[in-house]
């Protein structure tokens, strides 16, 4: 029974948002099966992964806490992967802008610097990580080097570059040996929102990032050519607009973001500068950019049940013994259904009548 | 004395580290010749290496461990296939799909294999050549995997040049819509290149987990997948130049391990990024130099028959 794909011409808007349901529907549905694999009643670990941690408020704070960072980079990434420009190394741009900002951290520890540190410390973050997202944007722009390579390996050497810093000129020398830099002043922490809990001012920053986001990208001239630049280039350049410019625009913009997050996360909850300071929050933005549809809204949506995947998979791991992994199995399916649903809603499957090869 | 045995161990771990390199480049330049960018390459690969260890540890058979291998990074290609091929979904963002589910499957399939040890697949020296000084057992002595990485080579190379299937395969990677009109099935010689691929990375994989490294620990693929794409781009889609690309960076791995054994005082962690800065210089360096010469003109553009 040979079937083919028919390209839409109008993709409907019901279909647009029914799409990530049915994709979170055929994760679970993998996700019993993996657990089922695995010896596990599915339905108590679907309890413990999806259910306890939305009825508990502590852990209902730390889903909004970890979400923020995937918020924030993957907002940033809709403006790349709108123009198609692949940045696949927030990653390494979360810890250069984290790196940036605790540096103004450290160089006024212990020093009677006022409440202007903070600020300045999310300022240098942003472009750290803005000017280390525009290194595979010059080298594609100049060179035409594929920026989803640089981009990627760019992250390692961010990564050893932290190392390096934490184990060596910025350790703690009174921490034991421990490679870890000092804990920030106070004056150098974001501020919690309550007495209580961890959610801290970080969260409102992201929410301003969304709905200025939303404004950029859907109402000013700025977001068309990203969206004209991204899905008909010929056209773009015909229009006046700078493809050059654009790239360096997406790349600066998902960078920056990213920065921003990074020095969020150290400056807040993580509280000073350690070897590992994400838990691959630059990689699983990239599915909540894709499960959100590009959209900064639906990336406020998506970026939730994300962080759900990393706090169900810590309680799973204390109470199920599972392995961590098992978030990042979740993760990719997600990704992978998310991307097979796009095309129930961006083409029609028809029979083919008669034998007809592809 | 830096005698020659050092010299000649030096030299084999060089070896071993372009073999992975060069298996997986290899498989992917074919999927890319087909016109399909498979970014999941570092997910295969590390699949393989875990299914690989995994099988060879539970039978005791390295042969049942590499071809549960190559079975596993195929099963994964086919994934990507899928998506990209019959769905057509976007090729970057269904293989970094895919990398992210490999990592996660084979850190479950690995969880209960952290800390034990294999014997490393044995050296198969070849009568007489091996004996030979310094190089003798650099190229004669080696294990059953770099081998055959050669004789992937010689195939990869001789069948896109000089067979039929290799000629159909890179008209369907340079113009899909043409082959399409001539009567080739377009999504079958992708999807076939593309499990070529994952076989590939997959064997590459078990040449990592029972060879170079006789063990299996989480993420230890460590970016190599990443940089086997790389190198596809370096060679401008020429097998011969995977081999030269594969041993340089091999090379580049293996000295700044031996840089960091002798504690100049540099970083150890500026030594460790030096396979990745090379990296990124050697593509800014083809680019430049070439200027997208030589990517088959339909790569990672999806193919949607329209009659």
């Amino acid at each position: 029974m040979p079937l083919k794909l028919e390209r839409q011409e109008n993709v409907p808007l019901a279909g647009l948002i029914a799409a990530p349901f049915v994709a979170l529907a055929v994760t679970l549905v993998v996700g019993a099966v993996m657990f089922l694999a695995m010896g596990q009643d599915p339905v108590e670990a679907f309890r413990i992964y999806f259910i306890d941690p939305l009825g508990d408020p502590y852990t209902l704070q730390e889903l909004v806490v970890k979400s923020c960072p995937l918020l924030l980079i993957g907002v940033g990434l809709a403006f790349c992967y709108r123009a198609n420009r692949w940045n696949i190394g927030a990653e390494g741009q979360y810890v250069v802008g984290a790196v940036f900002g605790s540096w103004l951290a450290l160089a006024t520890h212990g020093t009677e610097a006022g409440p202007w540190v903070l600020p300045a410390m999310l300022v240098l973050g942003a472009v750290g990580g803005a000017a280390y997202g525009l290194i595979p944007a010059f080298l594609r722009v100049r060179f035409g080097a594929s920026e989803i390579l640089t981009s990627l390996m760019l992250v390692y050497v961010a990564q050893l570059g932290l190392d390096y810093l934490v184990r060596g000129p910025w350790r703690d020398p009174a921490g034991f040996n421990f490679p870890q830099s000092v804990t920030f002043d106070a004056v150098a922490t974001v501020p919690l929102l309550f007495e209580e809990g961890r959610m801290h001012a970080g969260i409102v920053i992201a929410l301003v990032v969304v709905v200025v986001a939303t404004f950029v990208l859907g109402r000013t001239l700025v977001g068309f050519s990203i969206e004209l630049g991204g899905s008909a280039p010929r056209a773009a350049a015909f229009a006046g607009f700078d493809e050059r410019r654009v790239t360096y625009g997406v790349f600066a913009v998902s960078g920056g973001l990213a920065g921003l997050a990074g020095i969020i996360e150290v400056a807040g909850p993580i509280g000073n500068l350690q070897p590992s300071i994400s838990p691959g929050y630059g990689f699983t933005a990239i599915i909540a950019a894709m499960l959100g549809r590009l959209h900064p809204v639906g990336i406020l949506v998506s970026s939730f049940i994300l962080a759900l995947t990393y706090i169900g998979g810590e309680a799973a791991q204390i109470s199920l013994r599972m392995p961590f992994d098992v978030t990042r199995v979740f993760q990719g399916t997600l990704l992978i259904a998310i991307l097979a649903a796009d095309v129930l809603v961006r083409y029609r499957i028809r029979r083919v009548e008669g034998v007809r090869h592809a | 004395m830096l005698d020659t045995v050092m010299i000649g161990a030096v030299l084999a771990s060089v070896v071993a580290a372009a073999t992975t390199l060069l298996i997986a480049s290899l498989g992917e330049l074919v999927a890319e010749r087909a016109g399909t960018l498979n970014l999941g390459v570092e997910g295969m690969m590390i699949i393989g290496a875990a299914v690989g260890y995994a099988t060879a540890y539970s039978s005791g058979s390295l042969l049942l461990g590499t071809l549960a291998a190559v079975l596993a990074g195929m099963a994964l290609s086919l994934v990507f296939a899928t998506l990209t091929i019959w769905l057509a979904a976007n090729q970057v963002a269904s293989g970094l799909a895919t990398t992210i589910l490999g990592l996660g499957l084979a850190g479950l399939i690995g969880a209960s294999f952290v800390g034990t040890r294999l014997d490393a697949a044995p050296a198969l020296d070849i009568p007489g050549l091996s004996d030979l000084p310094i190089l003798g057992k650099v190229a004669f002595g080696q294990d059953a995997f770099v081998y055959a990485s050669v004789g992937l080579l010689v195939l990869v190379t001789w069948g896109l040049a000089r067979t039929r299937i290799g000629l159909i395969l890179r008209a369907v990677g340079e113009s899909h819509a043409a082959a399409h009109a001539l009567g080739h099935p377009v999504r079958k010689i992708r999807t076939l290149a593309v499990m070529f691929g994952g076989a590939c990375a997959g064997l590459a994989g078990a040449h990592l987990s029972l060879a170079y490294t006789p063990f299996w620990a989480s993420d230890m693929t460590a970016g190599r997948g990443w940089i086997a794409l790389a190198l596809v781009v370096f060679s401008a889609w020429k097998p011969l130049w995977l081999l030269a690309g594969a041993y340089l960076f091999g090379a580049v791995s293996i000295l700044q391990l031996h840089v960091q054994g002798f504690g100049l005082g540099i970083p150890s962690q500026l030594l460790s990024s030096l396979p990745y800065l090379a990296t990124v210089g050697a593509l800014v360096l083809i680019s430049a130099m070439k200027r997208g010469q030589g990517a088959p003109a339909s790569l990672g553009v999806p193919f949607v028959p329209d009659r």
